[in-house]
């Protein structure tokens, strides 16, 4: 098994976060991982992406080349389309959420952004502050994409609550309790909506 | 030794099946500490700090009571390290590789003195730019040193060459340089640990006018390099990190250095190349491999991120039979970073590609946070400036060069640490005045005091405007050198003390802070202004540390 990932997102919304919920469920499969990181100054509200790359068997290169993504994972709509160049044009898939992170005066019509999106053949658009919302934390949209994502990243669903329950252990467990809701509820959207 | 690692290693997978998951820049710190670190010095910079980050926040480091606090610059943190490596003890010095340029005098003359105590010099250069102003090649200044260089492929390769670096260093009493890149720096992968080793205890240095470069010395001292330069190219032809591949497809030999290999490795399923392939992670080039991939095949595909150093090395002035290929023929692009599909057009493989970008796409640049006091401090700036004609603000090397950004577009160069205080310096010497300088607290104590003490002393019209929030935030909010010291430190450089102006830059003092910033750009003098409020990032860390 072998899963090449793009996370996208803009600085601060939490992609690091998804990316170790990942790795660590992975590396619980004895799996081999790189995951290239941005840090610095594109974190100041800029647009940032990671590489993530899991494996069975040994990786070569930190970087995915171009049309060889399983899936794009991004928490926010326009930046979802930013690395399009890196989807496999045969069967990747794209998750991304429907709310725009506004910051910048020129942000295309969204209506255009959701039409390029609906365009593609394999996607998955949800409304993940609303349904963070509704499992008691805002702040963990990313885990409900991370949750509509899980069906495509070849691991176990339980792997993925597993893993939960490791990274955030320290923050108690009504955190963790609303991170397993926030990830259900993202599974279950994507479940109704392949 | 090769194999005796791979044992040890083996052993390690079998039984404790247990990787960590490491940054490239975390490998090189916890390989730093199992093999015996006694103090790392470092300022921060993109793609370097983490490095030095990991130790501060290492229990062991604690227990072992391993040196980790940050340095004003690093010009200080490379002597602070050499003294270390004097009195001994093993040390590491980290930087961004612009950061190599401002402790080049001590790191050049380090070669000549040679070390004691293991000294390992981390320079981490940035291809394509992410977060720098250019993409200079820190081997060139290892090559200028004459000192070995170590560059890893991956971060096992990062955390082995750690332990290797600093034996080697000891071994022939030399500083060695480590070079990574950010994609080194800044990704993740498993690392299994080997044997810790305690610290070194404190021993002087055998001839106690080794650190003495008086020219008699000096001369002694660099013939001596000279000669050990001869060791280190043979050190380089059996090294562990320099491996000759043989394939049966003669037509080309690929020379690889570092990172490149697994851009390389990528386009090869099964990582099986039908090439001959020399991989380089040593410096001085392993003369007699390279010979041997020259003799043996017809051409040559050489591939290292940064500049073309081992091609120019290779092609030299003049023309040989062989065909060379890289950067400089164009079968490479001539700047940025690689990446597997350069490769795969180099090796003459088919390219790869996606999905076409919407043609809606626009960028997103990084910004000021909303909340930043110097968003306040800029909205002052520009409103006093608005009365007379542009291109009067030289600024610096922080979070508020973004203040060259839409929507200040309120500074008019960035240059190197503390560049603004003095390119304002000379400005007003050609006759613009007034000028402004914009440097933040942590670059002023970095690099901008030498040049304030400048204006001082010629009594320039120069406005200084020292943005203090009390942090170094462009990496990510480190301690800050001169915090709750600026003034005193203006006044101790003769800075009058009517003209050391603070000010809160808040919207509700908007009016009060344009009023002070009229008045003193209106005297003839050196003045500094102090806009003084924590960094928004800091004080939401802060809370979120209390309320944890």
């Amino acid at each position: 098994m072998k899963k090449d990932i793009i996370l996208a997102g803009v600085g601060g919304q939490g992609i690091i976060s998804i990316a170790s919920v990942i790795g660590y469920a992975a590396l619980q499969e004895k799996m081999f991982l790189k995951q290239s990181e941005v840090h610095g100054m594109s974190q100041r509200g800029g647009d940032v992406m990671s590489n993530l790359r899991i494996s069975n068997d040994e990786i070569s290169s930190d970087l995915i080349p171009y049309g060889q993504a399983d899936l794009i994972i991004s928490v926010e709509p326009l930046e979802s389309l930013r690395y399009l160049g890196y989807l496999s044009p045969k069967d990747g898939w794209l998750v991304t959420n429907t709310i725009p992170f506004n910051n910048i005066p020129n942000y295309p019509d969204m209506e255009k952004v959701m039409a390029e999106i609906n365009k593609l053949p394999h996607h998955i658009a949800l409304d993940a502050d609303t349904l963070a919302k509704k499992a008691g934390s805002a702040r963990s949209a990313n885990i409900v994409i991370l949750g509509a994502a899980s069906p495509f990243l070849g691991l176990a669903y339980e792997k993925f609550e597993d893993a939960i329950r490791f990274i955030f252990r320290t923050k108690g467990e009504t955190v963790i309790e609303k991170n397993l809701t926030a990830l259900k509820l993202g599974r279950e959207f994507a479940d109704r909506n392949i | 030794m090769k194999i005796f690692l791979f044992l040890l290693r083996y052993i390690h997978n079998t039984i404790m099946a247990n990787k960590l998951l490491l940054l490239g820049d975390e490998a090189i710190a916890l390989g730093a500490l199992d093999a015996g670190l006694s103090g790392i010095y470092a300022y921060p910079g993109t793609p370097s700090t983490e490095i030095t980050e990991f130790v501060q926040h290492s229990k062991a480091a604690k227990e072992k009571k391993v040196h980790c606090t940050w340095s004003s610059n690093e010009k200080t943190a490379m002597e602070e390290a050499l003294g270390m490596s004097y009195a001994g003890k093993r040390a590491m010095v980290c930087m961004k590789h612009v950061g190599l340029n401002v402790a080049a005098d001590p790191f050049i003359n380090s070669a000549i003195t040679g070390a004691n105590g293991g000294l390992i010099v981390v320079s981490a250069d940035d291809p394509s730019m992410h977060s720098s102003q250019n993409e200079q090649d820190s081997r060139f200044y290892g090559k200028f040193a004459l000192v070995p260089i170590l560059e890893p492929s991956n971060q096992q390769e990062a955390y082995d060459m750690v332990h290797y670096g600093f034996d080697f260093s000891e071994k022939y009493k030399i500083p060695v340089l480590l070079r990574i890149t950010t994609r080194m720096a800044h990704s993740r992968s498993g690392v299994v640990r080997i044997d810790c080793r305690d610290q070194n205890a404190m021993h002087l240095p055998d001839d106690l006018r080794q650190f003495v470069l008086l020219p008699a010395i000096a001369r002694k001292r660099y013939k001596n390099l000279l000669d050990s330069h001869q060791h280190f190219i043979e050190e380089s032809e059996s090294s562990p990190f320099n491996t000759y591949s043989d394939g049966p497809d003669k037509s080309m030999g690929i020379l690889v250095a570092g990172i490149a290999l697994n851009y390389l490795m990528e386009n090869f399923p099964g990582r099986k190349i039908s090439h001959p392939v020399l991989k380089i992670g040593q410096y001085p080039m392993p003369r007699k491999l390279v010979e041997k991939l020259i003799a043996e095949c017809e051409e040559l595909l050489i591939l290292e991120d940064g500049y073309p150093m081992i091609e120019e090395l290779i092609r030299g002035y003049i023309p040989g039979e062989k065909k060379i290929r890289g950067r400089f023929d164009g079968t490479i692009p001539r700047t940025g970073e690689l990446n597997p599909n350069i490769l795969a057009l180099a090796l003459g493989l088919p390219d790869t590609k996606g999905l076409p970008v919407p043609d809606l796409m626009v960028g997103r640049p990084p910004q000021l946070c909303a909340g930043c006091p110097h968003i306040d401090s800029y909205k002052a700036l520009n409103e006093v400036l608005a009365v007379l004609p542009k291109g009067r603000v030289f600024s610096d090397i922080g979070c508020y060069t973004l203040g060259a950004l839409q929507p200040y577009e309120a500074i008019n160069s960035c240059v190197d640490m503390g560049a603004s205080i003095t390119m304002a310096k000379g400005a007003t010497d050609a006759g613009l005045v007034p000028s402004v300088a914009v440097i933040g607290d942590s670059t002023f104590t970095h690099s901008g005091i030498t040049g304030l003490l400048d204006a001082v002393n010629d009594k320039s019209p120069v406005t200084v405007i020292i943005l203090d929030n009390a942090t170094t935030a462009m990496t990510g909010g480190q301690t800050s050198a001169g915090t709750g010291r600026i003034e005193d430190i203006c006044k101790a450089l003769g800075v009058e003390e009517a003209h050391i102006r603070v000010i809160i830059p808040l919207k509700k003092h908007h009016e009060e802070n344009v009023k002070v910033m009229q008045e003193e750009l209106g005297y003839n003098g050196v003045s500094v202004i102090i806009p003084r409020r924590e960094c928004i990032v800091s004080i939401d860390q802060r809370m979120r540390q209390k309320f944890k």
